[in-house]
Protein backbone atom coordinates (compact mmCIF):
# COMPACT_ATOMS: atom_id res chain seq x y z
CA UNK A 1 0.00 0.00 0.00
CA UNK A 2 1.56 3.44 -1.46
CA UNK A 3 0.98 6.23 0.74
CA UNK A 4 1.71 10.10 -0.56
CA UNK A 5 4.27 11.84 1.83
CA UNK A 6 2.59 15.89 1.05
CA UNK A 7 6.06 17.60 2.41
CA UNK A 8 8.53 15.03 0.85
CA UNK A 9 6.70 14.86 -2.52
CA UNK A 10 7.01 11.62 -2.86
CA UNK A 11 5.31 8.03 -1.97
CA UNK A 12 6.36 5.41 -0.05
CA UNK A 13 5.20 1.89 0.92
CA UNK A 14 3.22 2.36 4.00
CA UNK A 15 3.78 -0.99 5.76
CA UNK A 16 7.69 -0.19 5.04
CA UNK A 17 7.34 3.28 7.42
CA UNK A 18 5.27 1.39 9.88
CA UNK A 19 7.94 -1.35 10.32
CA UNK A 20 10.83 0.76 10.28
CA UNK A 21 9.41 3.44 13.28
CA UNK A 22 8.42 -0.36 15.18
CA UNK A 23 12.14 -1.37 14.86
CA UNK A 24 13.16 1.97 15.89
CA UNK A 25 10.99 2.21 18.50
CA UNK A 26 11.75 -0.89 20.13
CA UNK A 27 15.50 -0.02 20.00
CA UNK A 28 14.05 3.60 21.33
CA UNK A 29 12.44 1.92 24.24
CA UNK A 30 15.39 -0.85 25.12
CA UNK A 31 18.63 1.54 25.11
CA UNK A 32 16.31 4.48 25.87
CA UNK A 33 17.90 6.35 23.15
CA UNK A 34 15.21 8.43 20.56
CA UNK A 35 16.49 5.84 17.75
CA UNK A 36 17.04 9.06 15.72
CA UNK A 37 20.62 8.06 15.12
CA UNK A 38 19.39 5.04 13.12
CA UNK A 39 15.60 7.03 11.60
CA UNK A 40 17.45 9.94 9.72
CA UNK A 41 20.12 7.74 8.32
CA UNK A 42 16.83 5.19 7.26
CA UNK A 43 14.99 7.75 5.68
CA UNK A 44 17.62 9.01 3.75
CA UNK A 45 18.13 5.21 2.66
CA UNK A 46 14.82 5.15 1.27
CA UNK A 47 15.19 8.25 -0.61
CA UNK A 48 13.73 10.79 1.65
CA UNK A 49 15.54 14.14 0.81
CA UNK A 50 17.82 14.38 3.87
CA UNK A 51 16.42 17.80 4.67
CA UNK A 52 13.22 16.68 5.72
CA UNK A 53 14.64 13.69 6.59
CA UNK A 54 16.13 15.20 9.93
CA UNK A 55 13.05 17.65 10.58
CA UNK A 56 10.87 14.64 10.61
CA UNK A 57 12.85 12.67 12.36
CA UNK A 58 12.97 14.85 14.98
CA UNK A 59 9.18 15.38 15.03
CA UNK A 60 9.07 11.32 15.46
CA UNK A 61 11.08 11.50 18.62
CA UNK A 62 9.16 13.68 20.41
CA UNK A 63 6.23 11.00 20.19
CA UNK A 64 8.73 8.00 21.23
CA UNK A 65 10.27 9.91 23.81
CA UNK A 66 7.04 10.87 25.47
CA UNK A 67 5.75 7.23 25.73
CA UNK A 68 9.25 5.94 26.71
CA UNK A 69 9.05 8.71 29.98
CA UNK A 70 5.87 7.51 31.50
CA UNK A 71 6.82 4.47 31.88
CA UNK A 72 10.40 5.15 33.54
CA UNK A 73 8.74 8.42 34.99
CA UNK A 74 6.18 5.76 36.70
CA UNK A 75 9.55 3.87 37.96
CA UNK A 76 10.74 7.14 39.21
CA UNK A 77 13.77 6.88 37.32
CA UNK A 78 13.57 10.59 36.25
CA UNK A 79 15.12 13.54 38.04
CA UNK A 80 13.54 16.37 36.82
CA UNK A 81 16.02 19.41 37.97
CA UNK A 82 18.70 17.73 36.30
CA UNK A 83 16.64 16.96 33.33
CA UNK A 84 15.48 21.35 33.51
CA UNK A 85 19.01 22.49 33.69
CA UNK A 86 20.21 20.12 30.71
CA UNK A 87 16.98 21.42 28.74
CA UNK A 88 18.33 24.76 29.19
CA UNK A 89 21.40 24.04 27.57
CA UNK A 90 19.51 22.20 25.00
CA UNK A 91 16.90 24.91 23.80
CA UNK A 92 19.79 27.43 22.92
CA UNK A 93 21.87 24.66 21.31
CA UNK A 94 18.90 22.65 19.30
CA UNK A 95 18.10 26.84 17.97
CA UNK A 96 22.06 27.55 17.15
CA UNK A 97 21.32 24.29 15.51
CA UNK A 98 18.75 24.78 13.48
CA UNK A 99 20.01 28.05 12.27
CA UNK A 100 23.47 26.21 11.23
CA UNK A 101 21.66 24.16 9.37
CA UNK A 102 19.80 26.59 7.72
CA UNK A 103 23.49 28.14 6.54
CA UNK A 104 24.52 24.46 5.52
CA UNK A 105 21.89 23.78 3.28
CA UNK A 106 22.30 27.41 1.26
CA UNK A 107 26.12 26.23 0.78
CA UNK A 108 24.98 22.96 -0.21
CA UNK A 109 27.38 21.53 2.57
CA UNK A 110 24.46 19.83 4.65
CA UNK A 111 24.59 16.38 3.15
CA UNK A 112 28.34 16.23 4.23
CA UNK A 113 28.02 18.06 7.67
CA UNK A 114 25.30 15.68 8.73
CA UNK A 115 27.13 13.22 7.31
CA UNK A 116 30.40 13.47 8.95
CA UNK A 117 28.74 14.22 12.12
CA UNK A 118 27.64 10.89 12.39
CA UNK A 119 30.63 9.19 11.78
CA UNK A 120 33.04 11.61 14.09
CA UNK A 121 30.13 10.66 17.41
CA UNK A 122 29.11 7.61 16.50
CA UNK A 123 32.95 6.07 15.96
CA UNK A 124 33.58 7.72 19.50
CA UNK A 125 30.89 6.93 21.47
CA UNK A 126 30.30 3.69 20.19
CA UNK A 127 34.10 2.80 20.73
CA UNK A 128 34.01 4.31 23.89
CA UNK A 129 31.30 2.21 25.35
CA UNK A 130 32.01 -0.74 23.73
CA UNK A 131 35.32 -0.53 25.66
CA UNK A 132 33.87 0.00 29.09
CA UNK A 133 31.04 -2.56 28.55
CA UNK A 134 34.11 -5.50 27.82
CA UNK A 135 35.94 -3.71 30.62
CA UNK A 136 33.19 -4.46 33.60
CA UNK A 137 32.08 -7.67 32.17
CA UNK A 138 35.51 -8.89 32.36
CA UNK A 139 35.83 -7.55 35.95
CA UNK A 140 32.59 -8.89 37.11
CA UNK A 141 33.80 -12.48 35.63
CA UNK A 142 37.73 -12.41 37.20
CA UNK A 143 36.90 -10.41 40.25
CA UNK A 144 33.75 -10.17 41.57
CA UNK A 145 32.59 -8.18 44.62
CA UNK A 146 35.16 -5.61 43.95
CA UNK A 147 33.22 -2.23 44.62
CA UNK A 148 33.61 0.83 42.37
CA UNK A 149 33.79 4.24 43.76
CA UNK A 150 30.65 6.45 43.76
CA UNK A 151 32.36 8.79 42.04
CA UNK A 152 36.44 10.41 40.61
CA UNK A 153 36.80 14.18 42.14
CA UNK A 154 38.58 16.17 39.33
CA UNK A 155 38.75 20.04 38.57
CA UNK A 156 35.43 19.78 37.47
CA UNK A 157 34.32 19.57 40.67
CA UNK A 158 36.13 22.88 41.12
CA UNK A 159 33.78 24.92 39.11
CA UNK A 160 31.50 27.54 40.26
CA UNK A 161 27.17 27.15 40.76
CA UNK A 162 27.15 24.33 42.19
CA UNK A 163 23.79 22.84 43.11
CA UNK A 164 22.31 19.54 44.20
CA UNK A 165 20.63 17.02 42.70
CA UNK A 166 18.73 14.68 45.07
CA UNK A 167 18.09 11.72 42.81
CA UNK A 168 21.03 11.51 40.87
CA UNK A 169 22.88 11.36 44.40
CA UNK A 170 25.44 14.70 43.11
CA UNK A 171 26.51 18.01 44.01
CA UNK A 172 28.26 19.68 40.74
CA UNK A 173 27.98 22.72 38.59
CA UNK A 174 25.19 23.70 36.99
CA UNK A 175 27.95 24.54 33.99
CA UNK A 176 28.46 20.50 33.55
CA UNK A 177 25.12 19.80 32.45
CA UNK A 178 24.10 23.25 30.80
CA UNK A 179 27.27 22.63 28.49
CA UNK A 180 26.26 19.11 27.90
CA UNK A 181 22.56 19.94 27.36
CA UNK A 182 23.95 22.71 24.85
CA UNK A 183 26.40 20.62 22.61
CA UNK A 184 23.53 17.87 22.50
CA UNK A 185 20.98 20.35 21.42
CA UNK A 186 23.35 21.58 18.46
CA UNK A 187 23.70 17.98 17.16
CA UNK A 188 20.13 16.97 17.71
CA UNK A 189 19.07 19.62 15.04
CA UNK A 190 21.64 19.25 12.67
CA UNK A 191 21.74 15.06 12.40
CA UNK A 192 17.68 15.01 13.63
CA UNK A 193 19.00 13.11 16.42
CA UNK A 194 17.46 13.61 20.02
CA UNK A 195 21.18 13.13 20.93
CA UNK A 196 20.25 10.56 23.67
CA UNK A 197 23.20 8.77 22.25
CA UNK A 198 25.55 11.56 23.25
CA UNK A 199 23.64 12.20 26.25
CA UNK A 200 23.32 9.18 27.92
CA UNK A 201 27.03 8.18 28.08
CA UNK A 202 28.35 11.78 28.68
CA UNK A 203 25.23 12.03 31.68
CA UNK A 204 27.32 8.20 32.91
CA UNK A 205 30.95 9.38 32.56
CA UNK A 206 31.17 13.00 32.68
CA UNK A 207 28.19 14.10 34.81
CA UNK A 208 28.43 10.64 37.06
CA UNK A 209 24.89 9.93 37.27
CA UNK A 210 23.57 6.56 38.41
CA UNK A 211 22.77 4.61 35.46
CA UNK A 212 18.98 4.07 36.75
CA UNK A 213 17.84 7.63 36.52
CA UNK A 214 20.32 8.22 32.78
CA UNK A 215 17.57 6.92 30.55
CA UNK A 216 14.43 8.40 32.11
CA UNK A 217 16.48 11.84 32.74
CA UNK A 218 17.61 11.75 29.16
CA UNK A 219 14.51 11.44 27.46
CA UNK A 220 12.68 13.79 29.47
CA UNK A 221 14.73 16.38 28.20
CA UNK A 222 14.62 14.89 24.63
CA UNK A 223 11.16 15.78 24.10
CA UNK A 224 11.90 19.53 24.36
CA UNK A 225 14.82 19.28 22.71
CA UNK A 226 13.23 17.83 19.76
CA UNK A 227 9.87 19.37 19.94
CA UNK A 228 12.05 23.11 19.42
CA UNK A 229 13.83 21.50 16.68
CA UNK A 230 10.42 20.44 15.11
CA UNK A 231 8.86 24.04 15.67
CA UNK A 232 11.99 25.72 14.25
CA UNK A 233 12.43 23.28 11.48
CA UNK A 234 8.58 23.33 9.98
CA UNK A 235 8.86 27.23 10.54
CA UNK A 236 12.67 28.41 9.45
CA UNK A 237 12.81 25.39 6.88
CA UNK A 238 9.11 23.46 5.84
CA UNK A 239 10.97 20.16 6.43
CA UNK A 240 8.86 18.39 9.13
CA UNK A 241 6.01 15.94 7.12
CA UNK A 242 3.65 15.49 9.69
CA UNK A 243 2.14 12.14 7.64
CA UNK A 244 5.57 10.88 7.51
CA UNK A 245 6.10 11.16 10.98
CA UNK A 246 2.53 9.92 11.77
CA UNK A 247 3.30 6.27 10.14
CA UNK A 248 6.47 6.50 11.80
CA UNK A 249 5.75 7.13 15.17
CA UNK A 250 2.42 4.58 15.19
CA UNK A 251 4.66 1.97 14.53
CA UNK A 252 7.33 3.87 17.25
CA UNK A 253 5.55 4.40 20.17
CA UNK A 254 4.35 0.61 19.92
CA UNK A 255 7.29 -0.71 19.52
CA UNK A 256 8.79 1.68 22.62
CA UNK A 257 6.67 -0.12 24.57
CA UNK A 258 8.08 -3.73 23.99
CA UNK A 259 11.73 -2.51 23.75
CA UNK A 260 11.27 -0.73 27.56
CA UNK A 261 9.52 -4.38 28.97
CA UNK A 262 12.70 -6.36 27.19
CA UNK A 263 15.35 -3.70 28.44
CA UNK A 264 13.78 -4.49 32.18
CA UNK A 265 15.33 -8.00 32.05
CA UNK A 266 18.91 -7.24 30.16
CA UNK A 267 21.49 -6.41 32.57
CA UNK A 268 23.06 -3.03 32.13
CA UNK A 269 26.76 -3.73 30.90
CA UNK A 270 25.39 -5.85 28.14
CA UNK A 271 22.64 -3.40 26.82
CA UNK A 272 25.73 -0.92 26.81
CA UNK A 273 27.59 -3.74 24.49
CA UNK A 274 24.73 -3.94 22.32
CA UNK A 275 23.73 -0.35 21.63
CA UNK A 276 27.50 0.21 21.11
CA UNK A 277 27.51 -2.91 18.76
CA UNK A 278 24.74 -1.19 16.93
CA UNK A 279 26.13 2.17 17.30
CA UNK A 280 29.40 1.24 15.22
CA UNK A 281 27.99 -0.25 12.59
CA UNK A 282 25.88 2.68 11.71
CA UNK A 283 29.19 4.81 11.91
CA UNK A 284 31.15 1.90 9.67
CA UNK A 285 28.30 1.96 7.19
CA UNK A 286 28.42 5.91 6.88
CA UNK A 287 32.06 5.93 7.01
CA UNK A 288 32.36 3.54 4.38
CA UNK A 289 29.87 5.85 2.19
CA UNK A 290 31.65 8.60 2.32
CA UNK A 291 34.67 7.10 1.04
CA UNK A 292 33.28 5.00 -1.61
CA UNK A 293 33.45 6.85 -5.54
CA UNK A 294 30.31 7.67 -5.52
CA UNK A 295 28.17 6.30 -8.77
CA UNK A 296 27.89 9.99 -9.69
CA UNK A 297 30.38 12.89 -8.85
CA UNK A 298 27.03 15.19 -10.04
CA UNK A 299 24.26 15.48 -7.94
CA UNK A 300 21.23 18.58 -7.75
CA UNK A 301 19.23 20.26 -5.22
CA UNK A 302 16.45 22.95 -5.43
CA UNK A 303 18.01 26.37 -5.69
CA UNK A 304 16.53 28.89 -2.61
CA UNK B 1 -13.54 3.38 -18.72
CA UNK B 2 -14.26 7.54 -19.28
CA UNK B 3 -10.36 7.96 -21.35
CA UNK B 4 -11.96 5.08 -23.90
CA UNK B 5 -15.49 6.30 -24.16
CA UNK B 6 -13.83 9.96 -25.03
CA UNK B 7 -11.45 8.34 -27.82
CA UNK B 8 -14.19 6.71 -29.03
CA UNK B 9 -16.08 9.64 -29.29
CA UNK B 10 -12.71 11.97 -30.84
CA UNK B 11 -12.98 9.12 -33.50
CA UNK B 12 -16.67 9.42 -34.42
CA UNK B 13 -16.21 12.84 -34.98
CA UNK B 14 -13.23 12.30 -36.97
CA UNK B 15 -14.69 9.98 -39.25
CA UNK B 16 -17.74 12.42 -39.90
CA UNK B 17 -15.43 15.27 -40.72
CA UNK B 18 -17.05 16.48 -44.26
CA UNK B 19 -14.47 16.14 -46.94
CA UNK B 20 -14.73 20.20 -47.96
CA UNK B 21 -13.98 21.42 -44.02
CA UNK B 22 -11.29 24.15 -44.09
CA UNK B 23 -7.81 23.54 -43.68
CA UNK B 24 -6.77 25.37 -40.44
CA UNK B 25 -5.29 22.52 -38.89
CA UNK B 26 -3.60 19.47 -39.93
CA UNK B 27 -3.96 17.85 -36.41
CA UNK B 28 -6.37 17.24 -33.75
CA UNK B 29 -4.99 16.06 -29.99
CA UNK B 30 -6.82 15.41 -26.77
CA UNK B 31 -5.41 14.35 -23.02
CA UNK B 32 -7.65 11.82 -21.54
CA UNK B 33 -7.56 14.20 -18.69
CA UNK B 34 -6.21 17.16 -18.16
CA UNK B 35 -6.04 17.25 -14.14
CA UNK B 36 -3.42 14.51 -12.32
CA UNK B 37 -4.79 14.91 -8.64
CA UNK B 38 -2.03 13.77 -6.18
CA UNK B 39 -3.85 12.08 -3.25
CA UNK B 40 -3.44 10.01 -0.30
CA UNK B 41 -3.19 6.64 -2.47
CA UNK B 42 -0.86 8.38 -5.61
CA UNK B 43 1.89 6.11 -6.78
CA UNK B 44 2.31 7.67 -10.28
CA UNK B 45 -0.73 7.42 -13.04
CA UNK B 46 -0.78 6.96 -16.87
CA UNK B 47 -2.41 10.02 -19.09
CA UNK B 48 -3.71 8.83 -22.88
CA UNK B 49 -2.97 11.34 -25.49
CA UNK B 50 -4.77 10.54 -28.78
CA UNK B 51 -5.80 12.39 -31.65
CA UNK B 52 -5.87 12.23 -35.70
CA UNK B 53 -3.95 13.92 -38.10
CA UNK B 54 -4.89 14.48 -41.55
CA UNK B 55 -2.79 12.90 -44.14
CA UNK B 56 0.59 10.70 -43.44
CA UNK B 57 3.54 11.84 -41.56
CA UNK B 58 4.98 11.52 -38.08
CA UNK B 59 3.42 12.50 -34.66
CA UNK B 60 6.46 13.50 -32.01
CA UNK B 61 4.89 14.71 -28.36
CA UNK B 62 6.45 16.38 -25.71
CA UNK B 63 5.42 16.59 -22.28
CA UNK B 64 7.78 19.60 -20.56
CA UNK B 65 7.20 19.90 -16.83
CA UNK B 66 6.89 23.73 -15.49
CA UNK B 67 10.91 25.28 -15.44
CA UNK B 68 12.49 26.07 -12.25
CA UNK B 69 16.28 26.60 -11.07
CA UNK B 70 18.33 23.81 -10.23
CA UNK B 71 21.56 23.83 -8.49
CA UNK B 72 23.99 21.09 -9.49
CA UNK B 73 26.96 20.08 -6.91
CA UNK B 74 30.33 18.50 -8.28
CA UNK B 75 32.00 16.16 -5.93
CA UNK B 76 35.48 15.65 -5.94
CA UNK B 77 38.29 13.84 -2.86
CA UNK B 78 39.29 16.15 -0.21
CA UNK B 79 41.38 14.06 2.05
CA UNK B 80 40.01 10.92 1.28
CA UNK B 81 36.38 11.78 1.60
CA UNK B 82 34.09 12.79 -1.32
CA UNK B 83 32.88 16.95 -0.74
CA UNK B 84 30.94 19.14 -2.89
CA UNK B 85 33.75 21.35 -4.30
CA UNK B 86 31.66 23.19 -6.89
CA UNK B 87 28.34 23.92 -7.92
CA UNK B 88 26.51 25.66 -10.84
CA UNK B 89 23.06 27.04 -10.77
CA UNK B 90 20.80 26.26 -14.21
CA UNK B 91 18.17 29.11 -13.85
CA UNK B 92 15.64 27.59 -15.68
CA UNK B 93 15.35 23.53 -16.24
CA UNK B 94 12.02 21.70 -16.91
CA UNK B 95 11.17 19.45 -14.19
CA UNK B 96 9.79 16.53 -15.84
CA UNK B 97 10.31 15.84 -19.87
CA UNK B 98 9.44 13.44 -21.49
CA UNK B 99 9.01 12.34 -25.83
CA UNK B 100 7.61 10.01 -28.08
CA UNK B 101 7.21 9.59 -31.32
CA UNK B 102 6.13 7.44 -34.13
CA UNK B 103 9.25 6.84 -35.53
CA UNK B 104 12.97 6.80 -34.37
CA UNK B 105 13.89 10.80 -34.03
CA UNK B 106 16.28 10.79 -36.02
CA UNK B 107 14.26 9.91 -38.91
CA UNK B 108 11.64 11.83 -38.72
CA UNK B 109 13.35 15.63 -38.85
CA UNK B 110 17.18 16.63 -39.62
CA UNK B 111 19.20 17.58 -36.92
CA UNK B 112 18.34 21.18 -36.97
CA UNK B 113 14.75 21.03 -36.81
CA UNK B 114 14.80 18.43 -33.43
CA UNK B 115 17.32 21.38 -32.18
CA UNK B 116 15.48 24.28 -32.62
CA UNK B 117 12.26 22.19 -31.08
CA UNK B 118 13.60 20.60 -28.30
CA UNK B 119 12.97 17.22 -29.27
CA UNK B 120 15.06 14.79 -27.46
CA UNK B 121 17.08 15.13 -24.02
CA UNK B 122 20.39 16.11 -26.15
CA UNK B 123 18.41 18.82 -27.34
CA UNK B 124 17.09 19.55 -24.01
CA UNK B 125 17.98 23.72 -23.43
CA UNK B 126 19.77 24.15 -20.77
CA UNK B 127 21.75 27.01 -20.27
CA UNK B 128 24.48 28.43 -17.76
CA UNK B 129 25.04 32.26 -17.69
CA UNK B 130 27.47 32.85 -20.12
CA UNK B 131 30.24 33.62 -17.98
CA UNK B 132 30.33 31.44 -15.62
CA UNK B 133 31.09 28.58 -17.58
CA UNK B 134 32.84 28.01 -20.87
CA UNK B 135 31.17 25.44 -23.90
CA UNK B 136 33.16 22.12 -22.47
CA UNK B 137 32.38 22.76 -19.15
CA UNK B 138 29.07 23.96 -19.43
CA UNK B 139 28.42 20.51 -21.23
CA UNK B 140 29.33 18.36 -18.63
CA UNK B 141 27.07 19.97 -15.98
CA UNK B 142 24.81 19.65 -18.13
CA UNK B 143 25.01 16.15 -18.77
CA UNK B 144 25.59 15.93 -14.48
CA UNK B 145 22.19 17.63 -14.63
CA UNK B 146 20.41 15.40 -16.95
CA UNK B 147 21.62 11.77 -15.33
CA UNK B 148 20.20 12.94 -11.85
CA UNK B 149 16.79 14.18 -13.71
CA UNK B 150 16.96 10.67 -15.38
CA UNK B 151 17.98 8.95 -12.18
CA UNK B 152 14.87 10.44 -10.18
CA UNK B 153 12.52 9.25 -12.78
CA UNK B 154 11.74 12.68 -14.27
CA UNK B 155 13.36 12.49 -17.32
CA UNK B 156 13.44 10.15 -19.98
CA UNK B 157 16.32 9.29 -22.43
CA UNK B 158 13.80 6.92 -24.05
CA UNK B 159 11.56 7.74 -27.00
CA UNK B 160 7.72 6.24 -26.26
CA UNK B 161 5.86 5.01 -28.51
CA UNK B 162 3.12 6.83 -30.35
CA UNK B 163 1.12 4.22 -31.83
CA UNK B 164 -1.14 4.88 -35.02
CA UNK B 165 -4.33 3.03 -35.59
CA UNK B 166 -4.87 3.27 -39.12
CA UNK B 167 -3.44 6.15 -41.46
CA UNK B 168 -4.62 8.79 -38.91
CA UNK B 169 -5.29 8.31 -35.66
CA UNK B 170 -3.02 7.98 -33.32
CA UNK B 171 -2.78 7.49 -28.95
CA UNK B 172 0.48 8.21 -26.48
CA UNK B 173 0.24 6.77 -23.12
CA UNK B 174 2.37 9.45 -20.95
CA UNK B 175 3.31 7.49 -17.34
CA UNK B 176 4.12 9.78 -14.88
CA UNK B 177 5.97 8.57 -11.50
CA UNK B 178 5.10 9.30 -8.15
CA UNK B 179 7.36 12.05 -7.47
CA UNK B 180 6.06 13.87 -10.33
CA UNK B 181 6.43 17.81 -9.43
CA UNK B 182 3.28 19.64 -9.12
CA UNK B 183 2.78 22.73 -11.78
CA UNK B 184 1.19 23.07 -15.26
CA UNK B 185 2.80 20.84 -17.65
CA UNK B 186 2.64 21.65 -21.18
CA UNK B 187 1.99 18.86 -23.66
CA UNK B 188 3.45 19.57 -26.93
CA UNK B 189 2.01 18.05 -29.90
CA UNK B 190 3.60 17.97 -33.41
CA UNK B 191 2.61 16.39 -37.02
CA UNK B 192 5.90 16.27 -39.55
CA UNK B 193 6.13 15.23 -43.02
CA UNK B 194 8.85 15.35 -44.78
CA UNK B 195 10.77 16.67 -41.88
CA UNK B 196 8.58 19.91 -41.46
CA UNK B 197 6.32 20.53 -38.74
CA UNK B 198 3.20 20.81 -40.92
CA UNK B 199 1.00 21.03 -37.16
CA UNK B 200 1.60 21.79 -33.96
CA UNK B 201 -1.08 21.82 -30.78
CA UNK B 202 -0.29 22.93 -27.02
CA UNK B 203 -2.92 21.14 -24.32
CA UNK B 204 -1.99 21.89 -20.73
CA UNK B 205 -1.96 19.79 -18.26
CA UNK B 206 -2.37 20.36 -14.66
CA UNK B 207 -0.67 17.96 -11.89
CA UNK B 208 -1.57 19.12 -8.46
CA UNK B 209 -2.16 17.98 -5.04
CA UNK B 210 -5.82 17.99 -3.90
CA UNK B 211 -7.76 16.89 -0.76
CA UNK B 212 -5.32 16.33 2.51
CA UNK B 213 -1.96 16.55 0.96
CA UNK B 214 -2.95 19.95 -0.98
CA UNK B 215 -4.53 21.31 2.54
CA UNK B 216 -0.73 20.06 4.67
CA UNK B 217 1.48 21.13 2.15
CA UNK B 218 -0.54 24.36 1.81
CA UNK B 219 -0.58 25.04 5.45
CA UNK B 220 3.16 24.17 6.36
CA UNK B 221 4.08 26.96 4.10
CA UNK B 222 1.36 29.55 5.21
CA UNK B 223 1.16 29.29 8.52
CA UNK B 224 4.56 27.37 9.28
CA UNK B 225 4.32 28.09 13.37
CA UNK B 226 0.94 27.16 13.60
CA UNK B 227 2.23 23.88 11.63
CA UNK B 228 5.34 23.23 13.69
CA UNK B 229 3.43 23.62 17.08
CA UNK B 230 0.26 21.71 15.88
CA UNK B 231 3.22 18.88 14.67
CA UNK B 232 4.34 19.01 18.29
CA UNK B 233 1.14 18.54 19.83
CA UNK B 234 0.20 15.72 17.77
CA UNK B 235 3.43 13.87 18.71
CA UNK B 236 2.29 14.15 22.63
CA UNK B 237 -0.80 13.17 21.83
CA UNK B 238 0.17 10.02 20.59
CA UNK B 239 3.16 9.11 22.90
CA UNK B 240 0.44 9.78 25.52
CA UNK B 241 -1.78 7.65 23.95
CA UNK B 242 0.24 4.99 23.27
CA UNK B 243 1.68 4.95 26.96
CA UNK B 244 -2.02 4.88 28.40
CA UNK B 245 -3.09 2.17 26.09
CA UNK B 246 -0.37 -0.02 26.91
CA UNK B 247 -0.60 0.68 30.82
CA UNK B 248 -4.34 -1.34 31.09
CA UNK B 249 -2.93 -3.60 28.96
Amino acid sequence: MQIYLPIAEMSVNAFLLLGMGGGIGFLSGLFGVGGGFLITPLLIFIGIPPAVAVGTGANQIVAASVSGVLAHWRRGNVDFKMGLVLLLGGFSGSTLGVMLFSFLRGLGQIDLVISLSYVIFLGIIGALMLYESAKTMRRRKTAPGQRRKLHQHTWVHGLPLKMRFRRSKLYISALLPLTVGFVVGVLAAIMGVGGGFVMVPAMIYLLGMPTNVVIGTSLFQIIFVTANVTFLQAYANQTVDVVLAMMLLIGAVIGAQFGARAGARLQGEELRGLLALMVLAVCGKLFFDLLVTPADIYSIGVAR
Amino acid sequence: MRPVAAFLCLVSACLMVPAGAPKASTLVADLSRHLVAISTGFAGTDVLLFGATEGKGDVVVIVRGPDRPVVVYRKSRVLGVWVNTAQMTFDRAPSFYAIASSRPLAEVAPASLLARRQMGLDNLRLELPRAKASASVEQEWRAGLIRNHEAQGLYSAEVGRVIFLGNRLFRVRINLPANVPTGTYQVEVFHLQEGRVVSAQTTPLQVSKVGAEAAIYDFAYQNSALYGLIAILVALMAGWAAHLAFRKA
